[in-house]
């Protein structure tokens, strides 16, 4: 039998253009000496990179969680909490040391978030529907509170950074440079949703949204897949969320809201639910409506309410649907 | 006489004041279709759900294969080797024909927490999904999304995934439901084929389809099981006549 594999071009293609957009724009932007626009591309990469790791959960795995700000905040206090041990010598709890390197911060806010998420998701995915999406908040909204209440981290003023963390000799100052960092972890993240979206655990993800009874009668436990899942997604949610510190030098509960919950979810349905690109694109249109509509009328975000519901009445497939149409396979 | 593969003995199942399930026991032996009939409200659907893990009971047992099941969950028992079809083909929209039975090799492998390897390539799924495509006529249709598959084909498409699993037994929730005659034709020539390899407990409602397929039948009325015999004997039983038969047939 004749196998043929039709390769989604124009769907590369697209994908390849919003992924492209930010690096362009902030090269220009600093060829040009205009900072506040290669931050603007840094702010795009990072949103971008924090609705990905939703998109793990609820574009592949259908759950729409309504607390993913607790591990952007998570990531954020992370940092900020590591950078202001540093600064002043002392060690971690724990006694872990505390080296304000990127890279450990990184690893140190996954892991923090990923435990977090592990406890949310056993206790939230026994529900499903409106049952969970409430779960997850109040999940949040507890962290946010937290965060409030406990002045040893800033409380409700939030905290600054004096200085970015460092990422090995790297000038981190720099707008270009830090554009750059965040831009790498966009892309790891892409290429982390990309993979698994493939696998063989993105298969049974994808399967445990479209039909969970389906997938346990083949001797698949949904729940598992979906828990797993879980902790990925706020693991990547909470990478974005430590880099976001180190973007504004400050960290403050607003990052817990359920706001910026919502926002997160907005970004992903906006640019295409459980496509590759599309959390980035909604990031890229949402940055873009928020600098440039914003300059012109502080209620920008009628419009970018308007755009959701054109987006939401117009077939549900987001900006990536228009870019690129869905064909009969899955892409 | 060969050992039954599945075992249902003395199993109750009431909702407050209404029983469901009255004391039923049946089994299932190796190669051997039982079909399983009775009237609307007889608590079919109910028992399936015992059986498959989606209702416990209250009182009872299950064993299947030589042990006792009767507290498992639906995945566990699938992974032992009891496949299920549904009332309403459930099945996955978006997955095509050939990416579902993939899926199905992948839970008998117990692979699905592989994270890196691409499954579109992968020889070691496609190539037994295919096959099982293959046995149940639908290699044509493989890159067909289900949503787009007839009815007739999603039934055999879950026929498929059985295979692909290498269940050891199947229990049909009405396979020939919304099924046209042609359709009820080729099934149950699949079916019957199929025994064989993998005895089938049957509940339906296509009377023509039963007494073609099944080498025995029980009758469930108001959750008991009144009659358990050969096709032959079934239609000869006055209480079954009076309780089911003759009611569907006048």
């Amino acid at each position: 039998m004749p196998e043929r594999h039709a390769i989604p071009v124009r769907s590369l293609l697209a994908s390849l253009a919003i992924v492209l957009f930010p690096l362009a724009y902030a090269l220009l932007a600093n060829l040009s000496g205009e900072t506040f626009h290669v931050t603007l591309a840094t702010r795009i990469a990072i949103l971008g990179l924090a609705a990905t790791g939703l998109n793990l959960a609820l574009g592949l795995g259908g759950l729409v969680s309504l607390g993913h700000a607790a591990f952007f905040g998570i990531g954020g206090y992370v940092a900020g909490i590591v950078a202001s041990h540093a600064m002043g010598g002392e060690p971690l709890p724990f006694g872990l040391p505390a080296s304000a390197q990127m890279a450990s911060v990184w690893a140190l806010a996954m892991l923090a978030a990923g435990l977090f998420a592990l406890v949310v998701g056993a206790i939230s995915l026994r529900t499903s529907g409106v049952a969970f999406i409430m779960i997850t908040l109040a999940f949040a909204q507890l962290v946010f509170y937290l965060a409030i209440a406990w002045p040893g981290y800033g409380g409700e003023d939030g905290m600054a950074l004096i200085l970015r963390n460092p990422f090995f000799g790297l000038a981190t100052m720099r707008p270009m440079t830090f554009f750059l960092i965040a831009f790498g972890a966009l892309l790891a993240g892409l290429a982390a949703f990309a993979i698994i979206k493939a696998s063989r655990f993105g298969a049974a993800l994808q399967a445990a949204r479209q039909n969970p009874d389906r997938l346990a009668a083949l001797g698949v436990r949904p729940d598992r897949i979906q828990l797993v899942a879980f902790v990925i997604s706020g693991a990547i949610t909470a990478l974005a969320g430590a880099l976001y510190a180190d973007l504004n030098r400050f960290v403050s509960p607003s990052m817990l809201s359920w706001h910026m919950s919502g926002e997160l979810i907005v970004l992903v349905v906006l640019g295409g639910v459980g496509r590759l690109a599309g959390p980035l694109a909604g990031a890229t249109l949402y940055v873009l409506l928020e600098h440039f509509l914003g300059g012109v009328t502080e209620r920008w975000q009628f419009f970018l309410g308007l755009a959701l519901l054109l987006v939401v009445l117009m077939g549900r497939g987001g900006l990536m649907s228009l870019l690129a149409p869905k064909g009969a396979g899955h892409g | 006489m060969a050992e039954p593969i599945l075992r249902v003995a003395g199993l109750r199942k009431s909702y407050g004041g209404l029983t469901v399930t009255d004391d039923v026991s049946l089994d299932l032996r190796p190669g051997e279709i039982h079909a399983l009939i009775g009237p609307n409200g007889a608590g079919k659907s109910t028992l399936i759900g015992q059986i498959c893990g989606s209702v416990m009971p209250d009182a009872g047992s299950v064993s299947f294969d030589g042990r006792d099941i009767t507290r498992w969950n639906t995945a566990e028992r699938a992974r032992a080797g009891l496949g299920r079809t549904f009332q309403i083909s459930t099945i996955l929209p978006e997955f095509t024909a050939l990416a579902h039975t993939m899926l199905a090799v992948q839970a008998r492998q117990g692979t699905s927490f592989r994270f890196f390897r691409p499954t579109a390539l992968d020889r070691s799924l496609r190539d037994p999904a295919m096959q099982a495509l293959a046995r149940v006529g639908l290699d044509g249709r493989a890159e067909i999304p289900a949503a787009s598959l007839s009815h007739g084909e999603r039934r055999r498409l879950e026929v498929a995934l059985v295979l692909a699993l290498g269940s050891k037994a199947l229990v049909m929730d009405e396979p020939m439901a919304g099924m046209g005659s042609e359709g009820s034709r080729e099934l149950t020539a699949l079916l019957s084929q199929l025994r064989h390899e993998t005895p089938i407990l049957m509940v339906e409602h296509d009377m023509d389809a039963v007494f073609a397929l099944a080498d025995r039948i029980s009758v469930l009325v108001y959750g008991r099981i009144v009659a358990t015999g050969t096709p032959d004997e079934i239609r000869s039983d006055r209480l079954v006549r009076e309780a089911y038969l003759g009611e569907a047939s006048a």
